[in-house]
């Protein structure tokens, strides 16, 4: 049993590292404690500069409506449409609202009138969001002086009104979604670097040369570096996973142990790919950036930030080859939906796949003689 | 003879590798042409030379002449581009002889290579279960073995906390303690003074007499005095090869030191 001593081995050092310790508690509270509020998708305190070319009381009265929602902030009515424009190029409002000559008229007589709505389309979701959030404060806002004016409701398109329900996160709070996803991410993470830093590590060492010399099977001293970084990501998961119960409340709706097994098999695929590039690297700075690459090339085409079927053809090809976009899917299936095994199957078997490869590359590319 | 055994057999014999005797009677390595390219650059240029069973072969060079490639191929470490070489039995030129090799062999490093960030006995316990040997086994000679090197108060310190003549004294313990037949030790006296590289040198006096056939680099001629022979490397080739009084009447030389120096500065190699 050549295993057991070389995990003990690699447990006393981990062990004896304060910075593994840390990281390994730290950072998935640090994660879970700031990334909810910092990846929310929602849009709060949008500036918004107003013209107001008609200067009439139901001008005055949108403007305050607007403000009175916690979405928008005014930061001021002005009389050209040019001095709004300075205020968005010093970046003071994000969006334009002006309001035509005759606006008033035009509503109490015809039950409509026109706006121009003009964003800074520099931070694309604040502007596509402020507008339609804008929109329908508007049209609200049409309704109301139409019914009060006794007339038919003219300016909903058709008269329909939609309701909307959000399945699995009812209340449509953005933090939720990302949690699983930032679990995931924190996870994958610390058992990608740390042990991409390893068998470099020992090749600066020299101490590797010592093992390379001893009868250890290839497979037997891959696998042993592998099982502590498994202890480690379920450490990590662990972690992760009651700080968002207890700060956000969010306990899986499916298995948790299903869970379990499934990130064994991420953890395992992602440790192993850490491996091989400190097999391929020869400084621990070589294996830090080409680490690095991967990882943030898997979050962003994982979909996680951005919807995959969004993406162009030839990306989401990529995307079929990331890891991260299946364990994302399993994650907020389990966590979001509770879905069962069988449901979540197909996401199974790419990951899967990706872990027999990369353990086989990981074996392969540790270059021992005997 | 097991089938795995058999099929070896006949692969080689396909090789045109047969066991044909090429390892004689009384002698643990022998080489012939052993070569070693890296792109054009011929690190080891078809040396061909044998060790004896249980002798201390001094193993000499200058800085870039070859040493330490030579003694890797030696030790499984990597593969030879081209010749032969029988070590303890096993012909480097097959992978699975390879790994039998390392069961049998020992070896220390040129760069002091024990895990620092563990201390004495964890040294020792890791390398030992990786040889094989068994819980109780390790612990017994663990005892045995730090009482002889004077470091039973030292068990739980961290190796890098050692002074380097200790370290180099543990690595050396560490690369002999599951009985190698053979030991290879690449200037294993390196940066010590030189009462503590004679201590050193009756560790190695000691495991030649248990049986171990010790293989040794270095620096030092007063060193090479202490090798039943030695051979001395120049720019990749074997220049000489004998007992140190040998070479030392064959070049009219008072020292090694002196044959050193004549057979060295012939060397076109840059450092």
């Amino acid at each position: 049993m050549i295993l057991k001593y070389l995990i003990e081995k690699e447990f006393k050092q981990m062990a004896r590292d304060p910075f593994i310790l840390f990281i390994v508690i730290a950072l998935p509270v640090l994660v879970m404690l700031v990334f909810p509020w910092a990846t929310t998708m929602e849009i709060k305190n949008v500036n918004v500069a107003v013209v107001d070319n008609d200067r009439s009381d139901l001008s005055r009265l949108l403007t305050e409506k607007i403000a009175s929602t916690e979405y928008f902030d005014i930061t001021g009515v002005f009389m050209r449409s040019d001095e709004a424009l300075e205020q968005v190029e010093f970046g003071d409002a994000d969006i334009i609202l002006e309001v035509p000559y005759g606006f008033e008229q035009d509503l109490l007589s015809e039950g409509g009138s026109s706006l121009l709505i003009e964003a800074n389309a520099v931070n694309g979701t604040k502007a596509s969001l402020g507008t339609s959030y804008l929109d329908v404060i508007v049209l609200d806002f049409t309704e109301e002086v139409n019914l009060e004016r006794g007339a038919v409701t003219l300016t909903a398109p058709g008269g329909i009104a939609v309701d909307s329900y959000y399945w699995f996160n009812p209340t449509m709070d953005y933090k939720i979604p990302m949690i699983p996803a930032l679990i995931m991410l924190v996870v994958a993470l610390i058992t990608g670097f740390l042990p991409a830093m390893n068998i470099v590590g020992e090749k600066e060492a020299g101490t590797i040369e010592q093992i390379n010399v001893t009868p250890v099977p290839k497979i037997t001293f891959i696998v042993g570096k592998l099982i502590p970084y498994w202890v480690i990501g379920v450490i990590v998961l662990s972690v992760g996973m009651v700080v968002a119960w207890l700060l956000y409340g969010l306990r899986p709706e499916g298995s948790v142990l299903l869970l379990y097994g499934l990130s064994l098999l991420f953890i395992f695929g992602l440790s192993g790919l850490g491996l091989i590039i400190s097999n391929y690297s020869g400084t621990m700075q070589q294996a830090m950036f080409m680490i690095f690459f991967i990882i943030i090339v898997f979050i962003l085409m994982s979909g996680i930030f951005t919807p995959v079927s969004s993406m162009p053809e030839w990306a989401r090809a990529i995307s079929m080859f990331d890891p991260f976009t299946y364990f994302a899917q399993i994650m907020s299936m389990i966590y979001l939906k509770g879905s069962t095994f069988t449901d979540i199957l197909p996401y199974v078997y790419p990951l899967l796949a990706f872990f027999v490869v990369i353990i086989g590359w990981a074996v392969l590319s540790y270059r021992k003689r005997g | 003879m097991s089938r795995g055994e058999n099929t070896r057999k006949r692969i080689r014999e396909l090789l045109g590798y047969t066991d044909d005797g090429f390892l004689r009677e009384d002698e643990v390595i022998r080489t012939e042409g052993l070569t070693k390219c890296f792109g054009d650059f011929t690190a080891v240029d078809h040396i061909s030379f044998s060790v004896n069973k249980g002798e201390i072969f001094g193993f000499l060079g200058a800085n870039g002449a070859g040493k330490t490639t030579a003694m890797k191929m030696l030790c499984g470490l990597s593969k030879p581009t081209d010749g032969r070489a029988v070590v303890a039995g096993y012909d480097l030129h097959f992978n699975s002889d390879v790994k039998r090799l390392k069961k049998v062999i020992g070896y220390m490093s040129q760069k002091f290579s024990l895990y620092e960030d563990l201390s004495v006995w964890e040294n020792i316990r890791l390398f030992g279960g990786i040889y094989g040997m068994k819980d109780r086994d390790i612990a017994e000679k663990t005892d045995e073995l730090l009482l002889r090197l004077g470091l039973t108060e030292q068990r739980d310190r961290m190796v890098r906390d050692l002074p380097l003549g200790w370290k180099q004294k543990l690595a050396f313990s560490v690369a002999i303690f599951h009985e190698p037949r053979i030991v290879f030790l690449d200037e294993p006296t390196g940066g010590v003074d030189p009462a503590t590289r004679r201590g050193f040198w009756e560790m190695i006096y000691d495991a030649a007499e248990r049986g171990i056939t010790v293989f040794v680099t270095t620096h030092y001629m007063d060193e090479a005095e202490y090798c039943n022979r030695v051979s001395i490397m120049v720019d990749g080739r074997i220049e000489a090869l004998d007992s140190p009084a040998a070479l030392k009447q064959r070049y009219g030389a008072s020292g090694m030191d002196e044959v050193f120096r004549m057979l060295a500065g012939r060397a076109k190699r840059e450092e």
